[in-house]
């Protein structure tokens, strides 16, 4: 050990490429007290390791070709949507209870076309700059929305007063540090409550390569990997802010797409470019909404009856599982 | 004897109730009436002394007087007042008759500002209470990784682009766009899968539909200008000719800059020459929209 040490004693980046190492068999890098040496020694192993992994990629590859035809199909590599833990609530298309439930559910008027969605789009109290348009953005994404400031009216004295003037939905943005950080979705007549967590907004100065202003033509709606039965619901609350008819002419699309929890909206704009081509421009703010609690009737912290509430002790133990 | 205490105290050695700055000092003893460190509000140099302090809401009068000087424990007497603004002052000026003007000025003045403060308190606790929750910074880390991560592994644009086609494959736009080839590949479909005889009648039918389109495009097109690209299209239109199926591109300038929709079919930003091709004729005839 002493020779070979000696040899690379004074080593440093200028030595040569690594030949073959030949180390006495109880020998590993991190024995080295020396630290410049251990760091030198540490990274001719991973040069070798590398080359190593290069040259078995080679013979595979060759191998593969040699066998043509009768070649293992490629493996599959392991992404962290593959390896999800399975959830038992994942909704089935064809379940029959959950049709059912569907029929029944708060959102029935809204997909049985009895209610026009009424957006009343608030923040908390005192919102600074970048909330106020970022207010006023959403209002111009969502149709049929309205922005009413709130200067420290309790949301418990709202609620009626917005059920009584006919809103289906109210929007609470939360803001803390000139920043909105927060988002309380509430379905009126006795509707779910979701909150979520909002992060990175984006507002459409701040959005590259963005298109011009949307018009006031009702949007389409993408909801991408809405899976288990609470995604379901979560999903068919977005849903319900949108008209049911969107106008094709404006080509407008606002997507809801789900990724490991992780709800991202964007609003494009698209075209058609042939059958197999379509470009999307994106207008629109964007923002990611990670949901906190779904409560059962309209917004009350104290006595409501939440469905789900993120646990993080509980929820947060394994990287693949998700819950929406 | 007070004087002594003050001059030792107050002025000259170290008292640990007294707090220093640059243009006053304070005290910070919880009996002191002023709360300022003066001879006359030091409740350790004045053998004779009243204060105002509030527990739980309530109020209470404060005394001490030079009879229990010795006895520590019993020094200072303490009179709940009134929950009454005027009645409590009342209560403060009989227990306090014969003692020093100062003394009953300030203390009356200590009582209000402390009721004042205990209504203000009422007041605001039947308010909304804004909530502070720490964040915690592992935590938000923690999210904020696993959002980017998240980000990558949507691929979002790819997602909403197959979204899009999808829905147009399952021809919920309807007429708008008219991507003839797509319906060219469903007859195509078709006619592996059925007699030629059925996919002549289809054929036929779908040319009578055709012809039905090609006139609502006339109608519609009064914008074309550019033959330019007539040559380009003369080679792929032939091949396509074959088929005995129209093709129809669409000339339009992107005049309208986004705000205007588009009624009718899809714009294209690059001009393009509407060539229709008639079925019966021979393969070299071209006839040109107007």
């Amino acid at each position: 050990v002493g020779g070979a040490m000696a040899a690379d004693g004074g080593g440093s980046a200028g030595q040569p490429a690594p030949e073959r190492v030949l180390f006495p068999p109880t020998f590993s890098v991190s024995e080295i007290k020396n630290k410049q040496r251990r760091h030198f020694m540490f990274l001719r192993w991973k040069q070798q390791q590398r080359k190593e992994k290069l040259a078995a990629k080679k013979k595979r590859r060759k191998e593969r070709e040699a066998l043509g035809d009768k070649a293992p199909p490629k493996a599959i590599p392991k992404t962290i949507e593959n390896q999800r833990v399975y959830d038992e609530t994942t909704v089935d298309p064809n379940d029959e209870e959950v049709a059912f439930d569907e029929a029944t559910d708060e959102f029935a008027p809204y997909f049985n076309r009895e209610t026009v969605p009424k957006i009343l789009i608030t923040t908390s109290d005192r919102p600074r700059g970048r909330t106020v348009r970022f207010c006023e953005q959403l209002a111009t994404v969502i149709p049929n929305s309205h922005v009413y400031y709130r200067r420290g009216l309790a949301l418990k004295r709202i609620i009626p007063q917005c059920i009584a003037r006919d809103f289906t939905d109210l929007i609470v943005i939360n803001e803390d540090r000139k920043i909105p950080n927060g988002l309380v979705l509430s379905h009126l007549p006795e509707g779910p409550t979701a909150h979520f967590r909002m992060s990175s907004v984006r507002l459409r100065k701040e959005i590259k390569r963005k298109g011009k202003e949307p018009t006031a033509h009702a949007p389409e709606v993408i909801l991408n990997n809405f899976t288990t039965r609470l995604g379901h619901s979560v999903g068919r609350m977005f849903a319900s802010l949108f008209p049911h008819d969107p106008h094709f002419l404006g080509r407008q699309v606002a997507t809801f797409h789900n990724q490991r929890d992780y709800i991202f909206f964007r609003f494009h704009r698209y075209i058609f470019k042939s059958e197999k081509k379509v470009g999307i421009q994106e207008l629109g703010p964007r923002f990611t909404l990670k949901l906190r609690s779904l409560q059962k009737g309209t917004f009350d912290s104290k006595f409501g009856e939440y469905e789900w509430i993120h646990k993080r002790r509980e929820m947060d133990t394994s990287r693949r599982k998700f819950h929406l | 004897s007070p004087q002594i205490v003050w001059s030792m105290l107050g002025n000259r050695q170290f008292c640990s109730y007294k707090m220093t700055t640059k243009t006053q000092n304070f005290c910070r003893n919880e009996y002191n009436l002023t709360g300022l460190c003066n001879r006359s509000s030091c409740p350790l140099a004045n053998s004779q002394y009243a204060t105002i302090r509030e527990e739980k809401g309530r109020c209470y009068l404060y005394m001490k007087t030079i009879e229990r000087a010795a006895f520590p424990r019993r020094l200072w007497e303490r009179v709940l007042l009134n929950k009454n603004y005027e009645k409590a002052l009342e209560q403060i000026d009989e227990n306090l008759i014969y003692w020093p003007r100062f003394i009953r000025h300030k203390c009356k003045q200590r009582f209000t500002k402390i009721t004042q403060y205990l209504i203000r308190i009422r007041k605001l606790t039947l308010k909304r209470q804004r909530k502070l929750v720490p964040l915690r910074r592992k935590i938000e880390r923690r999210e904020r990784r696993r959002e980017e991560k998240a980000l990558i592994a949507a691929q979002l644009d790819n997602a909403i682009e197959k979204e899009l086609l999808e829905r147009l494959k399952q021809d919920t736009y309807g007429d708008i766009y008219n991507f003839p080839i797509h319906a060219f590949d469903k007859a195509l479909q078709q006619q592996e899968a059925e007699s030629e005889s059925e996919s002549d009648a289809e054929r036929e039918e779908e040319d009578d539909e055709d012809v039905d389109k090609r006139e609502f495009v006339e109608a519609e097109d009064s914008d074309l200008s550019d033959f330019e690209d007539m040559d380009k299209l003369d080679t792929s239109s032939e091949e396509e000719q074959e088929e005995e199926e129209e093709v129809e591109k669409k000339a339009l300038h992107s005049k309208s800059k986004g705000k205007t929709p588009l009624k009718g079919p899809a714009r294209r930003k690059r001009p393009y020459i509407e060539i229709e091709y008639e079925e019966e004729t021979e393969p070299t005839t071209k006839t040109k929209a107007a």
